[in-house]
């Protein structure tokens, strides 16, 4: 253990030379320009294999690996609580991390903040987009992509698949980002079929298989033939959907091989991506910025390959709003947009691009909806 | 693909109906398991493990031998295994068993989170499940009906336990135990060995009560898949007042009241799920509450029992 910590002397020299060169230009207040490799902490609320969220975020991190002077440490489960703390403290001061990367959303208040004022020389960057300028620390950051696009893109081959009209939704909680997600589902379903509807289950927790399998039965059961989900592992839910012979979305990971015949697609993350550019600009020294966000354009979601059922017709229409997403010219929320509860959310002739904060405070269900915040 | 009939609110019944004989069956078989290890005078909090390492041994003996049959004796020697150490344990002088059970529980589940690494992401062949629907053309009511050996196999063990305490030689024996070791030790009987074999065959059917979990309903293996469930069969053993005929009404009570929060989301109440999903619970509860004394102890209680003594 000791001889990772000693730093030799011509190590200390060169990063001296780079450090000053750098010092001037950089943003965040330290550099670890020294450090012959750079530790990145990676931090998982549950299984880093669960065909889920965890999944999506070790597959970024897998990526990194790859990457030559870079080291990557994790820890799964690790539950949003002041475990989250420990994890960190342990990953700065047993193995050198000077990068951390606390995936789930939970960890950021006040977990990461926390950490992130006693150790202002490192560098944290947490996944979910609550960064605020002026609000939380400099040498903090937060990433988040527009998944809904790839959901719109979901919603359109769900509503061609659908005979029963009938789009079922098991959600965890009834958050902006999920409720988010059923909008664009159930937009990009009606954009096929403007009659189609979407029942929504809350379970009420991120990770729950048993109430979750309750919950896709229940939709089967109510006659909704294509099921999504917005869980941290919809292994269950697809799984369960494809015994009962339904059509499955997936999301965040590909959960293509569990379903072989139900598997329409699936909106993914594309984290590899993300973390790669903030290994390059940190290990170049450069600024890193402290708000990333972007969907298909800028590759941080993608969409899972076609499966055998989504029809011809599906794949055309969905390509072509995908292009159309890729040149950044689609908006999603164009009004007029009605609430389920009858209001006029969004009035006709106005419209709320992706990038529009305003999207990101929801907390509405659009019409056809069936389901209660 | 499925064409399934329009049901409207029918589905709530239904899918209680359905959610007590799915969500039931862990509940029933690690509360009969512990009703009798509870009825030789021991507490076994440690089944929560034994569950959790269950499902995990279960699913992993299927993915590896192709055999869910297999997946399933084996879960149930590794439940026996964790009941054999919580009994040689405990027969030790001045062993508190609920502290040894919270710290098998936890060793249990570690255990199990740590094996089973490497089998969270395969597909394991699941358990068939018997297609008692098929005279209905109602797709909804097939999928309720197609039950699980598994909980065909705790309901023949319902009437045999209930037999085997009150009806056999053996059976006496493990009530004398559960009741007076002075009586037990006086008639001859080695009280430490009755407990084991009671600890044993309790942590056996909890195992393959995990095994369920794994191989049939949900039907894969992950870290949250027991959330809980072990221990909760556990409190159900108190709530049946030890007899296992109500520890089978307990587990189809709790199981069905599972259900009602996504069934009635389903058919279109939005409001309160939170309050419906906690719907067991309050249940409970309110079942203990009102069938609480604060003169008289439990009626059914063993009288070794260290929680009621």
């Amino acid at each position: 253990m000791a001889s990772k910590f000693t730093i030799d002397r011509r190590a200390v020299l060169r990063g001296i030379a780079a450090g000053g060169a750098l010092g001037a230009s950089a943003t965040l207040p330290f550099r670890p320009a020294f450090a012959k490799t750079t530790t990145v902490g990676f931090i998982y609320v549950g299984a880093r294999d669960d065909y889920g969220y965890n999944q999506a975020h070790a597959e970024g991190a897998a990526a990194l690996k790859s990457l030559p002077g870079i080291k990557v440490v994790e820890e799964e489960n690790v539950p949003e609580t002041v475990a989250v703390q420990k994890t960190m403290e342990s990953m700065i001061n047993l193995d050198g991390a000077t990068l951390l990367f606390p995936t789930s959303f939970g960890y950021f208040d006040p977990h990461m903040l926390k950490m992130a004022k006693k150790y202002p020389d490192l560098t944290f960057l947490h996944c979910g987009g609550l960064w605020t300028a002026g609000k939380h620390p400099k040498n903090t950051g937060s990433y988040f992509g527009y998944i809904d696009e790839a959901q719109y893109l979901s919603g359109i081959v769900a509503g061609y698949a659908s005979k029963s009209k009938k789009l079922g939704f098991v959600a965890a909680k009834p958050i902006p980002q999920v409720l988010r997600n059923i909008n664009s589902f159930t937009l990009g379903a009606q954009s096929v079929d403007p009659t189609i509807t979407c029942q929504v289950i809350f379970t009420g927790e991120w990770s729950m298989p048993v109430k979750e399998a309750e919950a896709t039965n229940s939709l089967a059961d109510q006659g909704v033939d294509v099921v999504t989900c917005h869980v941290d592992g919809p292994k269950v839910v697809v799984e369960t959907a494809e015994k009962r012979g339904l059509y499955t979305c997936g999301y965040h990971a590909s959960q293509a091989p569990l379903a072989p015949k139900g598997y329409l697609t699936g909106a993914e993350w594309n984290w590899s991506k993300v973390y790669t550019d903030y290994v390059n600009l940190f290990t170049a020294g450069k600024p890193i910025p402290n708000l990333v966000r972007g969907g298909l354009k800028e590759g941080i979601v993608k969409t899972s390959a076609y499966g055998p059922a989504a029809s011809a017709e599906a794949r055309k229409h969905a390509d072509a709003v995908k292009a159309k997403f890729m040149a950044g010219d689609m908006v999603i929320y164009k009004g007029p947009i009605e609430t389920n509860d009858g209001k006029t959310i969004v009035a006709a002739g106005t419209s709320h691009g992706q990038t529009d904060i305003w999207l990101e405070s929801m907390d509405w269900l659009v019409k056809g909806v069936i389901g209660g915040t | 693909m499925a064409t399934a009939a329009d049901l409207g609110f029918w589905t709530v019944p239904l899918a209680i109906f359905a959610g007590a004989i799915r969500v039931s069956t862990p509940f029933l078989l690690v509360s009969l398991g512990e009703c009798l290890t509870e009825r030789s005078g021991r507490i076994n909090l440690g089944l929560e493990g034994t569950l959790v390492m269950g499902a995990m041994s279960g699913y992993a003996v299927s993915y590896l031998s192709g055999s869910p049959w297999l997946g399933v004796l084996v879960a149930g020697l590794v439940g026996s295994l964790f009941g054999a150490v919580h009994a040689a344990i405990c027969n030790m002088p001045k062993v508190n068993d609920i502290a040894l059970g919270i710290a098998l529980m936890l060793f249990g589940t570690g255990l199990a989170f740590f094996l089973g690494k490497g089998f969270i992401q395969p597909k394991a062949p699941n358990l068939p499940a018997i297609p008692l629907g098929w005279w209905s053309d109602v797709e909804q009511i097939r999928s309720a009906l197609d039950i699980n050996v598994l909980f065909l196999f705790g309901l023949a063990m319902t009437p045999a336990i209930l037999f085997f305490l009150n009806r056999t030689r053996w059976g006496l024996v493990l009530r004398t135990v559960g009741d007076s070791e002075d009586a037990a030790r006086a008639a001859g009987f080695s009280v430490n060995r009755v407990r084991l074999f009671a600890t044993m065959a309790g942590g056996f059917l909890a195992g393959v009560g995990g095994s369920f979990l794994s191989l049939y309903y949900p039907g894969s293996w992950n870290e949250g898949l027991s959330s809980g469930q072990g221990i909760t069969a556990v409190a159900l053993v108190i709530f049946a007042r030890w007899n296992p005929l109500y520890c089978f009404y307990a587990s189809l009570l709790f199981g069905g009241a599972g259900a009602l929060g996504p069934a009635l989301q389903a058919v279109g109440i939005t409001h309160g799920y939170y309050l419906f999903n906690a719907a067991p619970y309050i249940l409970t509860l309110g079942i203990m509450i009102l069938a609480s004394s604060s003169t008289r102890r439990f009626s059914g209680a063993p009288g070794e029992l260290s929680v009621t003594r």
